[in-house]
């Protein structure tokens, strides 16, 4: 079946459906979200714990409280929200390929909003060499797991060691056992992380898993600290979490560079991809934010989708944007007309940093930061800092010195 | 027609009495019993794992081989020829994933290049007549993303990957059901001779059989004690693998294999059936038969060949990671032999190529089994099967309207990166020989086996299992 919206957005996760909500109230037209999962609502409906802001009475919202608010808001502006309908690909330009339970369906749209969100790689993709039990997963098939069956120790074990660092990802897969009633045995982090950071569970910092072991299920991991000793920790289950990466398919299915660092597809400020008339926001640019900024991020899409509507040619040149040094990424990774803030992201810890903004080998701004960031949250730099680039000259080169 | 996973055996002498056992239900066994079953004979496959292809059948690189770099003369070197002819026909006619890419031997230094000629001429001893020397220019224009430094190459048509999983699921589902009996779960663990029935003890009762064979792979030799005779040691030799994201299925075009030489074999880079592309193997001599394991090392050695001949291959996403164990026993062929006394045909050092000849394998053990006086009686054809797809090359379910149409559970994805449908799972959990448990499924379906691993799907599936699986019958 062929179909034509006006514009379709791809993913129901707090971005997508942000996205959809600004658009339907703007009078957008047909603006239809389609969502691959049996309900509407991405990452946060599986995190059942706080954070994710609060309501207007001020009562803190849980993961499914917030996905269900941003359905609804969606659904009362006039958006269409369907479920259970996998895009899989590219038919031509702003068309798309759909599989539904319904058939399948070729859709057409003015313009499209990619909105698909990010993963955390799993075991495999770490290159974490050993034996392949069951009983090693990542945190979001952790939650999935806890929601659809309880605290079941089949699944989920009795005893687990948690891979990953100071961020809530992990903190979220920390809680997630406990409540389960699965010990924590301890969070293993490559990056040093502070003492206390996980409560009363022991932190070891500086430290690589170097194997699984067991079969059947874990019987343990082995594991290196900075200072070369190894030992293995007891445990049945291993939860790797956050090293996020985009879930970028359709975005690489239609030849959309990727920036380098994030390995979403290059935007520009205005969440403009390479391609006139699609889209991109949330989660997919780089791999996890808090839902509020993801979905902050629909919402100025949709500012931006509603410009192309109304005829706002797509820039033909834009300053492309990198990092340097101890800087794992940066996004957007393009700079168009536009002034926006940047999201730049850390590699490890850094102490009162010097960040340089330079064109073409010459220092635009050179500032040092207060404290100290770390890599499991970004650094937001206002326009300020990309004010007198030159919109036709060569990329812009971020990096930092301590 | 029956498959038993758990309890003790039928009762009965009638029930457990078979005219012959084939012990082991890796590709080789299941091939045999599906030979055996075109006659009126009392057949059971026993396998001791609870799934049938979970040995090294499982963890192999999936090529379905002309043989052209065998030994000539060798028994191998006739099996494998065979086998491809064969797998290749019964790909077709069952469903079986097959792409016949052809091969790229590639040389990367002046030895390689100088070595080329004479593999040709060896291909040539062994019945292969169309390979053709490339040269750099050639080989570019047909293997654009290759590295630099590669000077030519050896193409050898005819060199195909397949899908290990659905082959020989295919042969044991076609021996299942055209009447051999499948116990899983069921160990052999010693064999009391006798005439005219051999009393096996399995773990979960005993069996009586005429005729005997031992497909038990890494663990031949093992069986072969059993019965006294102690021919060859099996000697595991590991082979690493690594399988890249979809997204690096565009790098390469051919099977890529090394120019074996003095510095040892090399690794291959072929694209598979699901649209991956695997690098490897690694080739450990090991002692442990139970070391499926990766190393640190292993996995480094292969990503360093894989970047010169590959470049932007480590640039893509790893989706997978496994090791497979080729049964080594010290003699460069195959390790077949029948011994009419016992009569009893043993099936060792099936070594790397056991997925290609599997076919022909068989036909030799129905041979052999007759030289030990089995009267196999007349042919009858056997019971059709049609495999559900797992490869790339032709549409899979999720793109089938009319099927969709009939049945909206193929419209309805449950492994976003794989496609893999609602009722492809149930269908797999529902069919002859369901699967053992959740590898089992994914070897089936390919659930669970994409990029996110299950991050998406993990719990979905899982609760499919629930309502449909074996336990919820
Ligand atoms: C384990 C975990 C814990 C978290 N904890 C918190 C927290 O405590 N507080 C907080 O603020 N944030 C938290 N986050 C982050 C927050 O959930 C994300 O920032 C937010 O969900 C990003 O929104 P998104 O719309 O970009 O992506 P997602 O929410 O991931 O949504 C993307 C959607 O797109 C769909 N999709 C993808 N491809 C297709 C396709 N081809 N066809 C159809 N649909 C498709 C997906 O199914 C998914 O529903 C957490 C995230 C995770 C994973
Ligand atoms: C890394 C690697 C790459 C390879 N690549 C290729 C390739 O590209 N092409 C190709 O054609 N071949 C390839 N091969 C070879 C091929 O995989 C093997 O030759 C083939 O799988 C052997 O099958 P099998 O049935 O003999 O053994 P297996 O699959 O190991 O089956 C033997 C079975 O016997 C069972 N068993 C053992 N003892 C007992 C007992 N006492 N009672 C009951 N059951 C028992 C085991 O549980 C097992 O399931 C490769 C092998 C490896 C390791």
């Amino acid at each position: 079946m062929n179909r034509t919206v006006d514009v379709l957005v791809v993913g129901a996760g707090p971005a997508g459906l942000a996205a959809a909500a600004r658009l339907a109230a703007a009078g957008a037209g047909r603006v239809e979200v389609l969502e691959r999962e049996r309900a509407a609502g991405g990452a946060p409906r599986h995190c059942a714990g706080p954070g994710f802001g609060a309501d207007a009475l001020g009562r803190p919202l849980d993961g499914p409280a917030y996905a269900r608010r941003a359905v609804r808001a969606a659904l009362r502006a006039g958006a269409t929200v369907r479920t259970g309908v996998s895009v899989t690909g590219w038919a031509g330009p702003l068309t798309l390929d759909v599989t539904a339970p319904t058939g399948l369906e070729r859709v057409r749209a003015r313009a499209v909003v990619l909105a698909t969100g990010a993963r955390e790689r799993p075991r495999s993709a770490r290159l974490v060499p050993g034996s392949r039990p069951a009983g090693v997963l990542t945190t979001g098939e952790l939650q999935r797991t806890v929601l659809r069956f309880g605290p079941r120790a089949e699944y989920i074990g009795r005893r687990a060691v948690v891979v990953g660092g100071d961020e809530p990802v992990t903190r979220g897969a920390v809680r997630s056992l406990r409540a389960a009633g699965v010990e924590v045995a301890a969070v293993v982090s490559e990056l040093r992380v502070r003492r206390g950071a996980f409560g009363s569970v022991p932190v070891l910092g500086g430290t690589v898993v170097t194997e699984v072991v067991g079969r059947g299920r874990p019987s343990g991991v082995a594991i290196r600290g900075e200072d070369g000793r190894t030992a293995t920790l007891r445990c049945d289950t291993v939860v790797f979490t956050g090293d996020w990466i985009p879930d970028h398919e359709l975005a690489r299915a239609r030849g959309l560079p990727l920036a380098p660092g994030t390995r979403g597809p290059a935007t520009d400020g205005a969440f403009r991809t390479a391609e006139p008339g699609v889209f991109a926001a949330g989660n997919l640019l780089r791999g996890v934010e808090p839902a509020q900024a993801a979905a902050a991020e629909g919402r100025a899409a949709a500012v931006a989708v509603l410009e192309r509507l109304a005829g706002r040619p797509w820039p033909l040149r834009r300053v492309p944007v990198k990092t340097e040094g101890p800087l794992r990424w940066v996004s957007p990774a393009l700079l168009g007309p536009e002034a926006v803030p940047l999201l730049v992201r850390p590699e490890r810890r850094l102490v009162r940093p010097v960040l340089t903004v330079a064109q073409d080998g010459v220092p635009l701004r050179r500032e040092r930061l207060g404290g100290s960031p770390a890599p499991g949250r970004s650094l937001r730099l206002p326009p300020r800092w990309t004010t007198g680039v030159d919109p036709a000259g060569g990329p812009v080169v971020i990096s930092a010195a301590e | 027609m029956t498959v038993t996973r758990t309890g003790p055996l039928p009762p009965g002498a009638d029930a457990s009495t078979y005219d012959v056992v084939v012990v082991g239900a890796g590709v080789v066994g299941c091939a045999i019993a599906r030979t055996l079953a075109r006659h009126p004979l009392r057949v059971a496959l026993v396998e001791a794992a609870d799934d049938v292809g979970d040995g090294t059948s499982k963890a192999n690189t999936a090529i379905l081989h002309t043989g052209f770099d065998a030994t000539p003369g060798t028994l191998e070197a006739r099996l494998v020829r065979e086998g491809h002819r064969l797998l290749s026909a019964y790909a077709g006619e069952v469903g079986i994933p097959l792409e016949p890419l052809g091969a790229l031997l590639v040389a990367w230094d002046e030895r390689q290049q100088a070595a080329l000629p004479r593999l040709a001429e060896k291909a040539e001893r062994n019945g292969h007549r169309t390979t053709r020397l490339l040269s750099a220019v050639e080989l570019r224009v047909r293997e654009p993303h290759l590295g630099p430094g590669a000077r030519a190459a050896l193409e050898v048509p005819g060199e195909a990957v397949i899908c290990p999983w659905t082959t020989t699921l295919a042969y044991a589902t076609q021996a299942v059901r055209s009447g051999v009996d499948l116990h899983l779960n069921c160990r052999v663990e010693k064999v009391r001779p006798g005439d005219p029935y051999h009393r096996l003890v399995t773990r979960r009762g005993e069996l009586r059989t005429r005729h005997l064979v031992n497909a038990c792979g890494l663990h031949a030799d093992a069986f072969d004690a059993l019965l006294g005779r102690e021919d060859f040691t099996v000697t595991p030799r590991r082979g690493q693998l690594l399988v890249f994201d979809k997204f690096a299925r565009d790098l390469v075009r051919h099977i890529l294999l090394p120019v074996p030489g003095p510095l040892g074999k090399g690794v291959l880079i072929t694209p598979t059936v699901y649209g991956n592309v695997l690098l490897g193997p690694t080739a450990e001599d090991l002692e442990d038969k139970t070391a499926t394991g990766t190393t640190a090392e292993g996995l480094a050695g292969l990503r360093e060949q894989g970047g010169r001949i590959l470049p932007a291959l480590l640039d893509e996403e790893v989706t997978a990671v496994y090791a497979g164990l080729r049964a080594a026993t010290g003699q460069e062929d195959y390790r077949i032999a029948a011994h009419p006394a016992l009569r009893y045909v043993t099936v060792g050092g099936i070594r790397s190529t056991g997925l290609t000849a599997s076919l022909a394998i068989a036909e030799h053990v129905r041979g052999l089994l007759a030289d030990c006086g089995l009267d196999p009686g007349p042919e009858r054809p056997l019971a059709r099967i049609r495999m559900p797809n797992l490869g790339e090359a032709s549409d899979r379910p999720y793109r089938d309207a009319r099927l969709i149409a009939r049945e909206p559970d193929f419209g309805s994805i449950v492994c976003h990166c794989e496609r893999v449908t609602r009722g492809e799972i149930r269908s797999a959990l529902t069919s002859t020989i369901p699967p053992g448990g959740l590898d089992g499924l994914r070897r089936r379906t390919r659930a669970r086996g994409g990029r996110c691993q299950g991050q998406d799907c993990g719990a979905e599936v899982r609760a499919m299992v629930e309502e449909y699986g074996e336990g919820a019958r």
